[in-house]
């Protein structure tokens, strides 16, 4: 079962002033953690640390475990009452699997970007101002200027500053991800968690993305799952490749890649060239 | 040799067979009821109460029983939308995590169901005998809103399983609490299914016979109150039609006539609705 006790929290505590000591700044400690769904062990004693700012890619083959364990770090695996964990995720100190964690508040901190683009049922500006409304911002004039302020930040601003008010559905897919973006930014989350949110995009939705990622990984935790190797190359700050549920391989990608230990990992930089 | 021509003709006629003849189907009860029905129909039928020798043929209209049936129908899908958008809702948020009750409750629903409405219309009578109320039309209203209820849930069923988990998981993951996802974004999203299914159990709830045969009474009023008997067209139609005097049994066929063209109305009006209220929805 759940496994937060007191020891392994300040084992933790001084690991992580360790890692400051040496001038890392991580926001995210992955200790040990395995998943199960049903009987099957999706997830293997799991390490992994998610660094403060920047972009991390989790790499590897579909199936890999990659989306699940994104999926933890905002409990949305919640949702799935078979799914059974062990170990733990540090963030802001608290161990995020333990029962004591508010799961709204940690979801407002983890923004999740989906593989496709899910605009909620209404128009453009409603998709933010639901955002808004969440984050408890009230006056009308206030919604409407942060709308636009998110809206510029995704650039999606000069494409639809004159139709807020049509439904977000009749959007392109693009921009309906770029959308969703913009409504995830709203939130003000300290983590972006991405879900190969440009596989369902054309090249030229997918680059914008990628540029976007590349903006606000200056400002914000980017968790970026993905398959394409080439992405990964683009946007990695730090790289963990994962296969059947274990992460393999991690580091910066400029050493990762060139020099890579394992045979799985160099046969996936080999096929996927 | 396949000789695949001469089987695929053979098999094109034989389904548009099939489907000629439901359709044919379908005319033809609207070409009897409306053949027997309009001569009979006129102002007089649809704007009064049946006057004193009404059943021998002599003056007076249906006014009673299409004002009943109207209220009760009405009542009746008032009652099975507050009982059903919560269930339906229910079902899709805070089960979500447990596919096994959400089919151990679909189940539930389905063999309701297919329960009779005449059971439905035992069941209402006891209930009323055990509260003590007369025959009246609320105690009509409340047997066919337990009649129309699972048909109107598991409409609203299938068109929320028509939203995708990833609206949901998005939800989910912007902070949102699972009843407000329900109200805020999956009725909304399913509004046009919602319209649908409360015409479509509002088009049942009027065309019932058996569930009301003992709860709603009959009378030759207007009911003022919910306590009063109330007459409705169906009812109408059936005691009309086992008369032996022509005329009666020809205004049993008019009644036919205003119930179906009620229920048509519902019917084509729920396909336009739904077409309007699809704005604002996720593909």
């Amino acid at each position: 079962m759940r496994n937060s006790n007191h020891v392994s929290s300040i084992i933790d505590q001084e690991i992580i002033r360790k890692d400051q000591a040496k001038g890392l700044h991580n926001l995210i400690y992955v200790k040990d953690l395995s998943l199960w769904h049903g009987k099957q062990q999706t997830l293997k004693n799991v390490e992994l640390n998610i660094r403060d700012k920047g972009i991390t890619v989790l790499l590897g083959p579909s199936g890999c475990g990659k989306t699940t364990l994104l999926k933890t770090f905002n409990r949305l695996s919640d949702l799935y009452p078979d799914i059974r964990t062990e170990g733990s995720i540090f963030f802001e100190g608290k161990d995020i699997l333990s029962k004591e964690i508010d799961v709204y508040d940690l979801r407002q901190k983890m923004g999740l970007l989906s593989q496709r683009p899910q605009p909620l049922p209404g128009t453009i500006a409603e998709n933010i101002r639901y955002a808004l409304k969440l984050k408890g911002i009230k006056a009308k004039s206030e919604q409407d200027d942060r709308i636009a302020h998110y809206l510029q930040k995704v650039a999606l601003w000069e494409e639809v500053k004159d139709r807020l008010k049509s439904p977000a559905g009749r959007l392109s897919i693009g921009q309906q991800q770029r959308l969703c973006l913009a409504r995830g930014l709203a939130i003000e989350p300290r983590v972006i968690l991405a879900d190969e949110p440009t596989s369902a995009l054309d090249p030229i939705s997918s680059r914008k993305i990628e540029e976007q990622f590349k903006e606000l990984s200056q400002e914000f935790s980017i968790v970026l799952v993905t398959h394409i190797l080439r992405q990964a190359k683009r946007l990695a700050d730090y790289v963990a490749f994962m296969y059947f549920g274990e992460v393999i391989e991690k580091g910066r990608p400029d050493v990762l890649f060139e020099d890579p230990k394992t045979e799985t990992f160099k046969e996936y930089l080999f096929v996927g060239h | 040799m396949r000789n695949t021509y001469i089987q695929e003709k053979v098999a094109k006629v034989i389904l548009a067979i099939f489907t000629l003849l439901i359709v044919l189907v379908l005319f033809s009860i609207l070409g009897g009821i409306f053949i027997k029905g309009l001569p009979a129909l006129n102002w007089e039928i649809l704007t009064q109460v049946p006057k004193g020798g009404y059943y021998f043929g002599k003056e007076g209209g249906i006014l009673n029983a299409i004002i009943g049936s109207v209220y009760l129908a009405i009542g009746a899908s008032l009652i099975a939308v507050v009982i059903s958008v919560p269930t339906a809702l229910f079902i899709h948020t805070y089960l979500f995590s447990f596919p096994n009750w959400q089919k151990r409750i679909r189940l539930c629903l389905d063999v309701l169901w297919g329960v009779p409405p005449i059971v439905y219309g035992a069941f209402g009578f006891n209930l009323m005998l055990f509260m003590g109320w007369p025959t009246s039309l609320l105690a009509a209203i409340i047997t066919v809103a337990f009649l129309i209820s699972p048909v109107m849930i598991r409409a609203m069923d299938e068109s929320l399983q028509q939203v995708s988990h990833g609206l949901f998981e998005s939800a989910v993951s912007l902070g949102f609490y699972k009843g407000e996802i329900g109200y805020k974004f999956l009725l909304r999203q399913t509004l046009p299914g919602v319209a649908t299914a409360f015409l479509l159990a509002l088009g049942k709830g009027i065309g019932d016979t058996a569930s009301v045969l003992f709860t709603a009474g009959y009378t030759d009023y207007i009911p003022e109150s919910l306590t009063e008997p109330a007459a409705t067209l169906p009812l109408a139609v059936f005691f009309q039609l086992s008369s032996p005097i022509p005329e009666v049994k020809a205004r049993a066929y008019a009644a036919a006539v205003v119930l179906t063209i009620i229920i048509l109305t519902i019917s084509i009006s729920s396909r336009f609705i739904s077409k309007k209220l699809s704005k604002n929805k996720i593909a």
